[in-house]
């Protein structure tokens, strides 16, 4: 009886987490259509409800009825397996994510690195998709999608440790703490432009959307997939990026805190600070969509390697040695 | 501790079928991703026991990187359908004698660690270590390989660097007739030095150096 009012009392806190973070998918894909077009002086989706906002809702009903085609030589349980995969992933890691103080779904010792392996397994989903297809593009997709997600998750990773110098403790409500006095934007903002970039490539956004390149490989992966299961792609994809953005908030844009520290910005609940960075990142990434044409494959992986990494470690000496110099390490 | 241990029978019968599948599917790409899943299960056994930080590492290193990179060896090698396979085929293969002697070193090695566990109990215990209780796993994982083991960890870290270079040095070979691109000569190009006026004779043509 104990056990089952655990259970129950642990769905209702991550239903009330899982449901807004869909919505909330639903919604971006609207506002990333929508920036994408103001940009380039069209008027983007604007019938179905106000401004167009159900457009994504109208979308998915149209996936739901649509048929679900396999393949006749494909690998028919991975095929299944692999959007599955993709979306479990990127919503999996939303748990971690600190909302405030206490609202947090599992406030744990190292969830950076919970964030940071979670995201490193959302390539499986998408190799899985492009081998189980059989079928050439799909597979040229996910071995470039491979090679370049591996590669700029190393960036990352040490993009992290500049942030771990500075806080002394792998658990997200530490990191955000510490950023009371200082976001960490103003020291590392050398790290915050790297972040941002490897993050547009880590989510395969454009410019670095090669894995899909339409031009080149019809659509990736995703070519063969059709109906739900490419929804369900579609949605990891996107709840993937809001992940990204929360991450870049938490790590360098103070989390949950509020950017001033005087009245009337202390009332408004830190929740709502972190839904406003998490949008003004994301609204940074749509507008890099409608900015930036893509890379060339050669050129991608030269500017993760021979660029960022580089770049991204002798930060790490430089901070470590700051730090060092001025006493400033953080103590357990 | 019920829920525990239900929990620890789960991941333990999930990770020893998965190791079993690894060496008996008969497609090689779906041999490693029964590996991953093997991988995975032990990470969370990690985490069960309270090395977080292990079980997290676990799931970076080997699943995030490594795995991707034999699934990437298995796919580009296309070797999906094993063809010769002991237990199916006639002919019996080449690689059982191989594989049995590692095995053998394999088992012989347990038994050396499960035999000094028997001979020595307190072997494995935390207390040998100095670990402070208090502090979460990662710190003092930290302080014991920054402090006691640097030498041990600089040198692993070292192997590790050399196997790299070894890998690259083997594998490099400089191709000929390859055209690079040179960023900065590109960027640096001025319009005086990239466009010419010429007066072009009537009948003549023009020759343009490539």
């Amino acid at each position: 009886m104990e056990y089952l009012n655990i259970i129950f009392q642990e769905t209702y806190k991550i239903l009330f987490l899982l449901i807004p973070v869909l919505v909330s998918v639903a919604m971006i894909v609207w506002l990333d259509r929508r920036v994408w077009a103001f940009v380039q002086k069209r008027q983007g989706p604007n019938v179905v409800g106000p401004f167009g906002l159900l457009q994504s809702l109208a979308d998915a009903l149209k996936y739901i009825f649509k048929e679900i085609i396999i393949p006749a030589s494909s690998d028919k349980v991975i095929f299944i397996l692999a959007p599955i995969i993709t979306m479990t992933l990127a919503l999996m890691a939303w748990a971690v994510i600190p909302f405030s103080e206490s609202k947090v779904l599992a406030n744990i010792n190292v969830g950076i690195l919970y964030i940071f392996a979670v995201s490193s397994l959302g390539v499986y989903g998408i190799i899985m998709g492009g081998w189980a297809s059989n079928s050439k593009y799909p597979f040229l997709g996910a071995i470039r999608s491979a090679a370049q997600m591996v590669s700029y998750e190393v960036s990352i990773g040490i993009i992290i440790i500049n942030v771990l110098l500075c806080v002394g403790s792998l658990n997200l409500n530490d990191i955000v703490i510490a950023q009371e006095n200082m976001w960490f934007i103003i020291p590392l903002f050398p790290m915050f432009v790297i972040f941002f970039i490897s993050a547009l490539a880590e989510t395969n956004r454009p410019p670095f959307d090669l894995p899909e390149a339409e031009a080149e490989l019809v659509a990736g992966y995703q070519t063969e997939y059709s109906g739900m299961m490419y929804a369900m792609f579609w949605l990891g994809e996107y709840a993937n990026i809001l992940l990204m953005c929360a991450l870049g908030s938490i790590l360098f844009l103070g989390g949950w805190l509020s950017p001033i520290d005087i009245y009337p910005f202390n009332l408004i609940p830190g929740a709502i600070w972190l839904i406003f960075k998490i949008l003004f990142l994301f609204i940074l990434f749509a507008l890099v969509k409608a900015v930036v044409p893509r890379y060339r494959y050669d050129q991608l992986m030269r500017l993760g390697w021979k660029i960022f990494l580089p770049l991204s470690l002798t930060y790490v000496v430089l901070t470590a040695s700051f730090l060092f110099y001025f006493n400033l390490l953080p103590t357990i | 501790m019920i829920a525990h241990a239900i929990f620890f029978y789960i991941f333990s019968i999930i990770a020893i079928i998965s190791a079993i599948m690894v060496t008996v599917s008969k497609n090689t790409v779906h041999s490693v991703f029964f590996l991953i899943l093997d991988f995975i299960s032990i990470s969370c056994l990690f985490i069960m026991i309270g090395a977080e930080f292990l079980g997290m590492i676990m799931l970076i290193v080997y699943v995030g990187a490594v795995a991707v990179l034999f699934l990437f060896v298995v796919m580009m090698l296309n070797v999906a359908q094993q063809t010769n396979q002991w237990f199916i085929s006639k002919e019996s293969s080449r690689h059982i004698p191989v594989g049995l002697l590692i095995s053998v070193i394999i088992f012989f090695e347990l038994i050396i660690v499960i035999g000094g566990w028997k001979y020595k109990p307190d072997l494995f215990n935390s207390e040998n270590l100095f670990i402070k209780q208090e502090i979460s796993n990662t710190h003092s994982l930290g302080q014991v390989l920054y402090t006691d083991y640097i030498h041990i960890f600089q040198i692993s870290g070292m192997i590790l660097l050399v196997a790299m270079i070894g890998a690259i040095v083997l594998t490099f070979r400089q191709r000929k007739g390859v055209k690079k691109q040179s960023y900065l000569k590109q960027i640096s190009r001025e319009r005086i030095e990239g466009v010419e006026v010429l007066e072009v004779a009537s009948n003549k043509g023009v020759k343009i150096d490539d």
